[in-house]
């Protein structure tokens, strides 16, 4: 078995919304899979029906091999949840609450390591409910993965982080991939998925509107390049299918530096933008969170 | 690691939560406590003199005070947290590792049992050492006495986890707290059961604290007055079946009405 993650026709409804409208997806063993779409798009209800916790209306499903829905105990041995929040953990320190969860597992990480590896040794024995926002982070990912999962979900896991504290959390994420770690990632930020995601899908409406790497997302490589640089005053700006070329004629024309000059292709943000500006009109209806 | 074990680890927990929220502390550890000292001092003038048989103040209310406590460390602790863990997450986040369930139940009824026996301790303590009551005579009393005080607390743990789908953690205080305290003064608590009127009575009748109370008289106060009671007498096997009916019933309405998740999540 290669695949972690295996959708067939997946669909659900609330009411007359459908939120999930036939939606087909393979997540590889190993692979790092980053869900994008505006809210509404039926990333959460799609992320809550993998996890075993939402009954879905139509569709096959697959999680490690395994129906989520009615799925044995042991099932959750293999996978990891980070929820969009822990609460109820104040009372307790962090060590207390990941040894106690620890115990529900078969073959369980060591709650040193998980501390260490979080960045929460200095906190292990202080109350949760002096840690920073961050670290609260940090102590949800733990939990996450202190079972060692074979697949870990993470849900807009750094919402509220700021820049550096962003970047750490990069690293523990990379290092679990490393470790072999299958990761299905929801996320609003793209440089998020950029930098962690081996593949990204783009799902609005309950579909999927686009499944690629991030560099190759919407055929971005194919584009044509921009390339800009200042003279007179003034952004000049050139759209070349050959901006080496035009590089070097600029390179020519000038007698040092080419002042500002740039070259870029459409970001990852812009393509997502192009690809669900067809849904996010009225159709924006909120799923029942 | 098997259930039980898992439900052990999960009580030891539940106790390091209870003991760290002072709240929960005061307001339904101490509370008995609390107010069988405030009643006795307050009430014990109109117990000096005259013929009542050795009674005093502190006599008199200890078992209306055993029974709050029953009612306050089951009932009460399990409706406000179990409310409080289905909405801020705890319960999905325990759903989402493979513990058992049957271990967060056992860790509740474990925090129960810790709570409540430790409560019952000091409560019978406090009345020996400082207020000089009797303690129960006989090994029929002691028998009676754990009886009534283990199948109260049974009741009382699967009513409050079921009582905890009511309502959001915002308002299940108020949902819990009112009609508890209703209860209390028409179930012979905190006023004599006796001066209750007897439509009141046969209300109280109807739920399980008046027969905790009433079984809890019969384990401390002399039997001469049992004649004051409702049927002339104190009931035992009555209190017993009533109290094992609740718990039977509480068990399921608890089983069939349980969620993980809270209201519209899931």
């Amino acid at each position: 078995m290669s695949t972690a993650i295996r959708l067939r026709g997946l669909t659900k409804s609330y009411g007359e919304h459908r939120a999930v409208a036939g939606l087909d997806l393979d997540v590889e063993l190993g692979e790092v899979f980053a869900l994008l779409g505006p809210n509404g798009a039926g990333k959460t209800t799609t992320v809550e029906i993998l996890e075993g916790f939402r009954d879905r209306d139509g569709g096959e499903v697959a999680v490690l091999g395994t129906d989520p829905h009615g799925a044995p105990l042991h099932w959750r041995d293999r996978i990891g949840i980070v929820l969009q929040s822990s609460g109820g953990l104040d009372l307790l320190t962090p060590r207390e609450i990941l040894r106690s969860t620890a115990r529900c597992y078969r073959a369980p990480r060591d709650v040193d390591e998980v501390l260490d590896a979080t960045g929460l040794t200095e906190k292990a024995d202080d109350r949760v409910v002096g840690l920073s926002g961050g670290q609260r982070r940090r102590l949800d990912v733990a939990l996450g993965i202190v079972g060692r999962p074979e697949l870990l979900f993470l849900d807009e896991p750094t919402t509220g982080f700021d820049p550096q504290a962003r970047r750490d959390f990069w690293g523990l994420i990379r290092s679990l991939a490393h470790d072999g770690t299958t990761i299905l990632l929801t996320t609003h930020y793209l440089d998020e998925a950029e930098q962690l995601a081996d593949r990204v899908g783009v799902i609005a409406g309950g579909r999927l509107l686009a499944l690629d790497t991030p560099a190759d997302l919407g055929g971005r490589q194919q584009e044509e390049a921009t390339v800009s640089w200042e003279e007179e005053g003034t952004r000049r700006r050139v759209r070349t299918a050959e901006p080496t070329a035009e590089v070097a004629r600029l390179a020519a024309r000038f007698p040092g530096e080419v002042p500002e000059l740039t070259v870029s292709r459409p970001s990852l943000e812009d393509v997502y933008l192009e690809l669900i500006a067809p849904h996010v009109t009225d159709e924006t209806t909120e799923v029942p969170a | 690691m098997n259930a039980l074990a898992l439900g052990l680890d999960r009580t030891r927990l539940e106790v390091k939560m209870y003991s760290r929220e002072k709240e929960a502390v005061f307001f339904s550890f101490l509370f008995p406590i609390l107010l069988l000292a405030l009643f006795s001092v307050i009430f014990s003038s109109q117990f000096e003199g005259g013929d009542n048989g050795g009674m005093t103040a502190a006599r008199y209310f200890l078992p209306g005070m055993v029974a709050a406590g029953v009612i306050l460390t089951s009932f009460q602790t399990m409706a406000l947290s179990v409310a409080t863990e289905r909405d801020d997450g705890s319960l999905k986040r325990l759903r989402s590792t493979p513990m058992p369930p049957v271990a967060y139940f056992l860790g509740k009824v474990g925090l129960v049992a810790v709570t409540s026996v430790v409560q019952l301790a000091i409560l019978l303590l406090v009345a020996r050492l400082a207020f000089d009551v009797p303690l129960p005579s006989g090994a029929g009393r002691w028998a009676l006495l754990a009886g009534v005080f283990s199948l109260g607390l049974v009741g009382g743990t699967v009513l409050g986890i079921a009582y905890s789908s009511l309502s959001t953690a915002r308002s299940i205080g108020a949902v819990v707290i009112g009609p508890q305290l209703v209860l209390q003064f028409i179930s012979g608590v905190y006023i004599a059961f006796t001066d209750v009127p007897q439509w009141l009575q046969q209300i109280a009748s109807l739920f399980p604290l008046k027969w905790i109370a009433q079984g809890m008289r019969a384990v401390f106060l002399p039997d001469g007055l049992a004649q004051a009671e409702m049927a002339g007498s104190w009931e035992q096997g009555r209190v017993l079946l009533v109290l094992a009916a609740w718990a039977v019933g509480g068990l399921v309405l608890c089983v069939t009405t349980f969620k993980w998740f809270k209201r519209g999540s899931v």
